[in-house]
């Protein structure tokens, strides 16, 4: 017993002198995120080096785990506590609900001294921007609409560039007779959802994928060409190896890098994956827009969401977004993660030849307006109603919904449902 | 005071002793409350203050943070509808009817294969030291420890089927990981492995506070050994059953990371668990009323089965 | 006759044996395989993870895996490997399994010794307690916490301290104590309901206080309850991620859990599986000692009351 109140006794001692450290610094700036691994804390960790340049110190606060679901729910509760970081990783629409809640803070003078306004894409400020307050500062720009193809199996089976749907289908052909995996595709909802996005975009054209993913719109929901794309989705199901369900994306890329597999149907993040690899585009691997979607780009951004904190810890905070978005880190950290830069403006001479692709395809598609954002990643629309259409693609794959117009109908019915 | 002769003063101070010594008598009988009443103020803020506000914000429109303004019970409805939804299944239906596969099958097995392991640990085993802790490691680890190695051998082109075929068995075949139908049978699998040996445990304890002397009397009338245990030992583990069935009714309701670190939520979602559903679509749909609302009806699930329970296990022992 | 079906009886009484312990070897090869692969694994290069069989012992063993997974692996920005959580961890489980069994063990004393109109209700509320899903009191319970630690702020600027409030170890602390009351209290309760009554009544009789009692009679007679509590407690809180990952997710304080899910749980780049599995078996070493060394004492502990209801 008197061990027991000793250690007691100790600990309470120990965590009263913790608690002097806990204090908040003014001159720290907290960060969470999900970027544990790789390139991209590499990547982060050029940031912490530019911030403590300019005497800030870093505190990490890292939470990985289901794209990021672990740290959502961390922030939930940091919220919830009143204990904000000074940023956070955030996605999409859930920038907006932070927003909404008002716990965010204001970037504005900031974004005015560094020119955002004019910088980064429209589509961008729609989720960066809250009532005309800068919230958030775009990492990067993230585009959807890729495939990643192995270039010597690519050779052996003599294929070209498939410019239409009907193309890829021959382009599998080839593979699947010459006894390569055609597609390699990680069986999990947001896998699936995020080609799907690629194929109604090659389906029912630009217009047609706003309407139905971007504005919900009913009518194009249940179309005919929505079920002409699930239809789509079917066929290039019967591409895939027997053990796809529940792989990582990861290791489904690892599988063209390694030529077991032809193509991948990925976001960019999957050409970070390529490069720490140490392969180079055109010399090992190909990157093609998904046939029939050249000229647009289905994007999504990872972003720095800024926090309401209290004005001693504000200058932190806007040194952060500031070197967040300076050309040098943004530059830096798309290059290893695969993704282009969220401002135009920033010249692409460190980017490969994919990287130049998508920097020259995003400043057209913001200029054209025809940069959309991808449902399957939480930027067409609230959470609810993404994954509400996750739910629905990934069950059409999984042969819970059996034909396609059974798909589109409970596709309808899932979103009205989720609204 | 029956010495009606007492001066006042030795009364009086008698009277203050006696006012005394029932102060210190009261503080006495307050003391036992006393030291009880912070862990029950507790229990009672922290978990039925929040059952209550749970139950409170399944009747809002709650989404990414908490809406105190109510509104209907539109997350009870979605729930009941959903409830119906077979074809294509509804993630809440999936969700239920896994439970009660899950539940059954997890609890079940565990159950048995704890009390066959137990019975055969008693039989006075040379080493029991050594298997004993082999059973029990499971329970220590974590599940996002184990449910790489599980995910890894449970699935085809990595591990038991892979290396069954390179050992020349290549007829064999073992893809439940990967068929929706299937892979709720895996989660039972990691799960069982997981807390089968602490029920072995549990009934290894229960089997050694058994008077040998009722099991040498039964064996001198001649009883088998199979009729020693299922007329005599068996029954009297009773308390055992039920306390290992809490232990494990428990556990399979909170299962949550077994599904996500095995199956990443299952082929089309078919994996998915009650607590799954309440924490996607709390914490991940945004959808806190619907969360809310599958919480409460876990609870009120949790309270159908432990509550008879807890009511005859406290009123026999209250005599 | 009798010398043959005595022999008989022998073989049969052999035959009995080797089942039992073919049983029991087979069961335990099974449970084994997990931790077996695991281990093999850590031992393994990349190389001959991503060629060979998962199943086959190492060709060309090697420890690096381990010594990158102690001092090299990242854990978000820092790499310094997992070696230093853990400090973080120990530094809240200890407390909070001390202070929560201590708890139950009086509890559970005033339950079964000083028992009060209504005894019953107020245990079966608590043992209720032990069912309610931790996911649906992370929010409230971090709006309390968040209170809390406002009150430490307000603290700090009259005394200098703010007494541990607001710390979030202290708030791990104060979580983990409050939701391993009812299965600490239900473990005591039921092993002193059996401890006979008669002998409190004694030591009452000769004017001994209520902390006396405990102190002198039950503590001394507690050894294998206290056990069983502190084995379960001591793994459900080490192994805990959600409410570690919510209240204390920054570097520095960082349990290990957390810090391991950050290694394990990367959906970029090779996964370094043997990495991994090194870091996963180091992270658990901890609990895997208390469950061999104390598994003994959990069976007798069990035994002597935690299972009688």
């Amino acid at each position: 017993m008197k061990t027991i109140a000793k250690a007691l006794a100790g600990s309470l001692m120990a965590s009263t002198l913790l608690a002097g450290a806990a204090l908040a610094q003014t001159k720290e700036v907290q960060m969470l995120h999900w970027w544990t691994s790789g390139g991209e804390a590499a990547a982060l960790n050029v940031l912490k080096g530019d911030l403590a340049k300019e005497g800030f110190a870093w505190k990490d606060v890292p939470v990985a785990g289901g794209g990021g679901d672990a740290a959502m729910t961390a922030l939930k509760a940091m919220v919830a506590a009143g204990n904000y970081p000074t940023a956070s990783q955030m996605l999409g629409y859930t920038v907006l609900d932070y927003a909404a809640a008002g716990v965010m803070g204001d970037l504005t003078e900031t974004a005015k001294k560094e020119g955002w306004d004019k910088a980064v894409p429209a589509p961008l400020q729609k989720f960066s921007v809250y009532k005309g307050k800068w919230v958030a500062a775009p990492v990067n720009v993230h585009s959807v609409n890729w495939l990643w193809i192995n270039k010597a199996v690519m050779d052996k089976i003599g294929g070209t560039e498939p410019k239409t749907f009907d193309d890829l289908i021959a382009l599998l052909d080839k593979a699947k007779a010459a006894g390569v995996i055609p597609l390699a595709l990680g069986g999990q909802s947001w896998q699936e959802a995020t080609m799907f996005d690629s194929i109604v975009l090659s389906t029912g054209g630009a217009e047609f994928y706003k309407k139905a993913f971007n504005d919900l719109d009913e009518a194009s929901l249940k179309s005919p060409t929505m079920k002409k794309a699930f239809d789509n989705l079917g066929r290039l199901k019967a591409y895939v190896d027997p053990n796809y369900s529940g792989r990582d994306w990861n290791l489904a890329t690892a599988m063209v890098i390694k030529g077991d597999a032809l193509v991948q149907v990925m976001g960019d993040w999957a050409k970070g994956e390529f490069v720490a690899a140490k392969k180079e585009p055109g010399k090992d691997f190909l990157c093609y827009r998904f046939p029939g979607t050249d000229g647009t780009v289905i994007y999504n951004s990872d972003m720095f969401g800024m926090f309401n904190v209290p004005a001693d810890r504000r200058a932190a905070q806007a040194a952060l977004a500031t070197a967040t978005l300076s050309k040098s880190f943004q530059s830096a950290f798309n290059v290893v993660k695969g993704s282009v830069p969220a401002r135009t403006d920033v010249p692409d001479t460190a980017f490969d030849a994919c990287g130049k692709k998508g920097i020259a395809d995003l400043k057209s598609a913001s200029e054209k307006g025809t940069l959309f954002g991808s449902l399957a990643q939480g930027y067409g629309a609230p959470p609810a109603v993404a994954n509400a259409y996750k739910d629905v693609v990934t069950k059409f794959v999984h042969d819970q919904i059996k034909t396609s117009d059974q798909a589109v109908i409970e596709l309808v019915k899932a979103i009205n449902d989720a609204k | 005071m029956t010495i009606s002769t007492m001066p006042d003063r030795v009364s009086a101070s008698a009277n203050s002793s006696r006012r005394s010594v029932s102060l210190r008598e009261r503080l006495q009988d307050m003391l036992p409350k006393l030291v009880l009443a912070p862990s029950f103020a507790a229990v009672i803020v922290f978990v039925y203050g929040f059952i209550l506000w749970t139950i409170y914000l399944s009747f809002t429109n709650s989404r990414t943070f908490p809406n105190y303004t109510l509104t209907d019970a539109r997350a009870y409805q979605r729930l009941w509808r959903w409830t119906f939804e077979s074809d294509p299944p509804s993630s809440w239906y999936t969700s239920i009817t896994n439970l009660g596969i899950f539940g059954v099958l997890y609890i079940g097995i565990c159950l048995a294969l704890g009390l066959l392991l137990a019975i055969l640990l008693d039989q006075k085993i040379r080493g029991e030291g050594m298997l004993r802790p082999i059973y029990l490691y499971p329970m220590a680890l974590s599940f996002i420890v184990t449910g790489v190695a599980w995910k890894w051998f449970l699935d085809p082109g990595l591990g038991l089927e892979k290396t069954l075929h390179a050992w020349g068995w290549t007829s064999f075949h073992f893809d439940w990981i990967k068929n929706k139908d299937r892979v709720i049978y895996t989660v039972v699998i990691a799960g069982v492995w997981q807390a089968s040996g602490f029920v072995m445990a549990m009934f290894l304890a229960g089997l050694r506070g058994i008077d040998g002397e009722i099991m040498k009397a039964a064996q001198m009338d001649g009883a088998t050994t199979v009729q020693l245990y299922r007329r005599i030992v068996i029954p009297m583990l009773r308390p055992v059953f039920l306390s290992a069935f809490i232990v494990l009714a428990h556990m399979s309701i909170k299962s949550y990371d077994l599904v996500v670190a095995l199956t990443s939520g299952g082929p089309g979602g078919s994996a998915w668990l009650p607590s799954n559903f309440m924490y996607e679509y709390t914490f991940k749909r945004n959808e806190m009323a619907v969360g809310s609302a599958s919480a409460v009806i876990m609870l009120m699930t949790i309270t159908a089965i432990i509550v008879p329970y807890l009511y005859s296990e406290l009123k026999e022992k209250g005599r | 006759m009798s010398a043959a079906s005595a022999s008989s009886a022998r073989n049969g009484l052999i035959l009995n044996r080797i089942v039992i312990y073919g049983l029991l070897l087979f069961f335990a090869l099974v449970y084994l395989i997990p931790l077996f692969v695991m281990l093999v694994t850590s031992f393994k290069t990349m190389d001959e993870i991503q060629s060979g069989n998962m199943l086959a012992l190492p060709k060309d063993p090697t420890v690096e895996p381990w010594l990158k997974a102690w001092g090299e692996t990242c854990v978000g920005l820092t790499c310094a490997g997992i070696k230093g959580y853990f400090w973080n961890s120990a530094k809240m489980v200890v407390p909070a399994v001390l202070i929560s069994t201590i708890l139950g063990a009086l509890n559970g004393y005033v339950l079964t010794k000083w028992r009060f109109r209504g005894h019953k209700l107020v245990f079966g509320l608590m043992l209720f307690a032990c069912f309610i899903p931790f996911q649906s009191v992370l929010l409230p319970m971090a709006t309390v916490l968040g209170m809390l630690g406002r009150f430490g702020n307000d603290l700090r600027e009259i005394f200098g301290t703010n007494f541990g409030f607001g710390n979030p170890t202290v708030n791990l602390v104060f979580v983990h104590v409050v939701y391993g009351l009812g299965f600490t209290t239900l473990f005591f309760r039921n092993y002193y309901e059996a401890f006979p009554t008669e002998l409190i009544k004694a030591a009452q009789v000769d004017g001994a206080s209520f902390f006396q009692i405990f102190r002198r009679i039950l503590l001394p007679n507690s050894a294998p309850i206290f056990v069983v509590t502190v084995i379960y407690q001591f793994t459900n809180i080490w192994n805990d991620f959600l409410f570690a990952s919510a209240y204390a997710g920054s570097g520095d304080v960082m349990p290990m859990t957390v810090a391991l899910n950050n290694v394990v749980n990367t959906s970029t780049g090779v996964v370094e599986y043997n990495v991994n599995m090194a870091a996963a078996i180091i992270a658990a070493l901890p609990t895997l000692l208390v469950y061999v060394v104390a598994g003994r004492y959990f069976v007798r502990g069990l035994m002597a009351g935690a299972v009688k209801g």
